[in-house]
């Protein structure tokens, strides 16, 4: 009797991890293998989801770069990125914003239904509850705004952190806000920007934790950046790092 | 009302400023958001009741035509007038030509949002006639000069120091030694003031939450009790409305009311809900002679059709406003227009033109919050983008913003390219970045840099390093 094939996931790296944090896409790559019958492949085709074009209204270039990553991932099983933001792009943008194109309609909205959110894919599509990471700590957990209110993600990353050996974790108050990155946003309105997140920062330290969790690395930035900037000793870090057991780096905008 | 929301750079470093406005703005963000949240915790159905309040103002929109008409007919049939407006020009003309009908010297106003958006009150002072509106937080801003901030709580950004300041100001035949520390006290100074004036008016201006289809009918709910007397005891009340305010009937009506209070304050109803069916009739005990509704269209109407015609479904409760961290730092007057927030952003541009306030569809992180807790599920996130792109299309921002974008898309839809151009990039700043693992600045950061520190990237791409390890 032969085993079941392996299904194919195609990691959308995001541009962030890519550029930044490359250890969240080798956690990536570890969590869903362990996950179950999966094998992950990177496309090379890929750079960019294509949101700052989407999002500052220059609806040209993001259509071209949405053409490109339904292209290159349409084959795969599964869609994985280590963001709530760029998963939501592809899961509820894609289709909107291919909607007028004959050839790519069908194709987005088939691509849409196969991506997913890194902690939602775990929980949700390999419903995987064998975490054996370890991370002695306290750690609290901020929602990006994607994740949240356009993927509905909030129980899945605390689901996993739950199964984390030596893990204490303080939720975050008033978690829902955003924590001001947005984007272009926050170096367009750099002032109101601040604003949110002193606040968000200042419900971060409030909680006593050590450690801030996140799945989106522009929150993150944004995060460990005011966090550093205030000399808070709290570290920032990507949720996969602390689950995959991969949490050795640097933190977020910590030296050697 | 002259806009300012072109200079919304300008309001917002202002605003943030403002101390009075910062202290606030404070309860916007706690008493409001935990009002509504209690609201719903308190009523498990009010999910399938904004799914149902979303239908039924779609329904509306798709045959407002008609819905209008019946809704003429019935006023007229009751012995009331309908006048079209299709400009704030037309409604303005229309109210002063009706006030004049009586010799009107004084008119007294519930709160409307349209009459700001017609500009009512100058007009009808420009032409001798005194407008004095007799919401508690209009009557302050009135006195005060100055416009709403907020759809239902219009004076929120004053506070009650400025409140007392205000009134011993303005109240000088009152005795400059009394107590005014309480709210109780300002309260009651404010309606010894208007009791005169509620009794003295010739005629009374209200808004309309609702207009009913089928009776004719007019609706608007206070807290106060003001808009009652204002329409109830001068000769002739006109009602100032909004062409989108229809439904069709008073079950209607009932839907939507469960869902406006709850959003809006947190309250299951608001302490007054006044439906006004034509002028007084013979054996009433009280009422108005006449009855006017202005209908005002200002715009509306062209939405209808277009990716923009949703916004119409909204039923001005308010609580996109205070769900937004935009709205929570720089308050309403930032926005420079008649409407503030997720629903300014997008209303106004459609009401005065993009190219007058192209800024404030910009002015979002996109998070969503409001869309959240619409009661009518208006998708505002998707219509900032759309405005977005209209500016975009029509280049009414700068073209440094266009041509970085325009050479990031180059970049990205060449993978190859980009991996180049990245690699380079990341490995500067990751040596630049050395030991400390962030900059507190950097050319051409200052707008990230000026409040937090910019992390160093790790050193190498993910891409660069997978390729590596294959």
């Amino acid at each position: 009797m032969s085993a079941a094939p392996r299904k194919q996931v195609g990691l959308f790296v995001t541009c962030l991890v890519d550029l930044y944090r490359p250890v969240v896409g080798f956690a990536a790559i570890a969590l869903i293998e362990r996950s179950g019958n999966y094998t992950v492949q990177v496309p090379d085709a890929q750079t960019c989801c294509g949101q700052p074009g989407y999002n500052s209204g220059d609806k040209e270039s993001a259509l071209a770069i949405a053409r490109q990553v339904v292209a290159a991932f349409e084959g795969f099983d599964y869609v994985v990125a280590p963001s709530g933001s760029c998963a939501g792009m592809i899961k509820t943008h894609y289709p909107d914003l291919l909607a007028g194109d004959p050839a790519f309609a069908a194709r987005a909205k088939a691509l849409a239904d196969k991506t997913y959110e890194l902690t939602q894919f775990l929980r949700d599509v390999a419903g995987w509850d064998g975490v054996t990471a370890a991370f002695a700590g306290n750690v609290t957990y901020h929602d990006s705004c994607s994740a949240l209110r356009e993927l509905n993600v909030r129980k899945q990353p605390r689901d996993l952190l739950a199964k984390v050996g030596g893990l204490s974790f303080n939720e975050l108050p008033d978690g829902e806000p955003c924590c001001g990155f947005g984007g272009t946003f926050c170096v367009k309105f750099p002032d109101i920007s601040n604003r949110m997140v002193e606040d968000k920062v200042a419900n971060i330290e409030a909680t006593g934790a050590g450690v801030v969790l996140a799945a989106d690395m522009g929150c993150l930035l944004n995060i460990a950046g005011k966090l550093k900037r205030k000399g808070s000793k709290v570290e920032a870090r990507h949720v996969a790092e602390v689950l995959a057991g991969m949490a050795q780096d640097p933190a977020i905008g910590e030296g050697q | 009302m002259q806009s300012t929301s072109h200079l919304f750079k300008d309001n917002v470093k202002r605003a943030l400023k403002d101390e009075h406005l910062q202290r606030a703005l404070v309860h916007v963000r706690t008493k409001f958001i935990v009002k509504r949240q209690q609201a719903m915790d308190a009523l498990p159905e009010f999910e399938a009741l904004r799914d149902a309040a979303r239908d039924l103002k779609n329904h509306v929109l798709s045959r407002l035509d008609e819905y209008l008409v019946e809704f003429e007919g019935n006023v007229v049939k009751n012995g009331g007038h309908v006048h079209w407006c299709a400009t704030p020009a037309e409604a303005r003309k229309t109210i002063l030509d009706i006030c004049r009908s009586t010799g009107a010297k004084t008119v007294t106003k519930g709160k409307t949002m349209v009459g700001e958006e017609i500009g009512i009150n100058d007009h009808l002072a420009a032409n001798g006639i005194e407008p004095i509106e007799t919401d508690l937080g209009e009557y302050i801003i009135q006195l005060r000069g100055e416009a709403p901030s907020h759809i239902i709580a219009p004076s929120v950004h004053v506070t009650k120091d400025q409140v007392e300041e205000t009134f011993r100001k303005i109240h000088t035949d009152l005795d400059p030694a009394r107590n005014l520390t309480e709210p109780a006290s300002l309260l009651h100074e404010a309606r010894v003031k208007l009791r005169g004036r509620f009794i003295a008016a010739d005629v009374g201006i209200t808004g309309a939450n609702f207009l009913v289809a089928d009776t004719g009918t007019t609706t608007i709910v206070t807290n106060e009790g003001n808009g009652d007397l204002t329409q109830t005891l001068p000769r002739i009340h006109i009602v100032l409305a909004g062409i989108e305010k229809i439904v069709p009937s008073i079950q209607d009506a009932g839907l939507l009311l469960r869902v406006l209070a709850r959003s809006a304050t947190g309250q299951e109803m608001s302490a007054y809900t006044t439906f006004s069916t034509g002028p007084r009739r013979p054996g009433d005990v009280d009422g108005p002679d006449e009855f006017h509704v202005v209908l005002v269209d200002n715009g509306r109407s062209k939405l209808l059709g277009t990716e923009f015609e949703e916004m119409l479904r909204c039923i001005r409760c308010g609580a996109c406003l205070n769900h937004c961290p935009i709205y929570q730092n720089v308050g309403g007057h930032a926005y420079g227009w008649v409407y503030a927030g997720p629903i300014g952003a997008i209303t106004t541009p459609a009401l005065i033109g993009i190219e007058h306030a192209a800024p404030l569809p910009e002015a979002s992180s996109l998070c969503g919050r409001c869309e959240s807790v619409c009661p009518v599920r208006i998708p505002i996130p998707k219509m900032l983008r759309a405005w977005r792109e209209e500016a975009f299309e029509r280049r009414l921002h700068g073209n440094r913003a266009r041509w970085a974008l325009k050479i990031w898309a180059a970049l990205a839809t060449r993978p190859a390219l980009y991996r180049i151009a990245t690699g380079i990039g990341v490995r500067m700043l990751a040596l630049l970045g050395g030991k400390r693992g962030r900059f507190a600045s950097l050319p051409l950061s200052d707008a990230w840099t000026e409040h937090r520190d910019l992390p160093a990237p790790q050193g190498r791409t993910f891409m660069a390093m997978y390729r590596g390890k294959r």
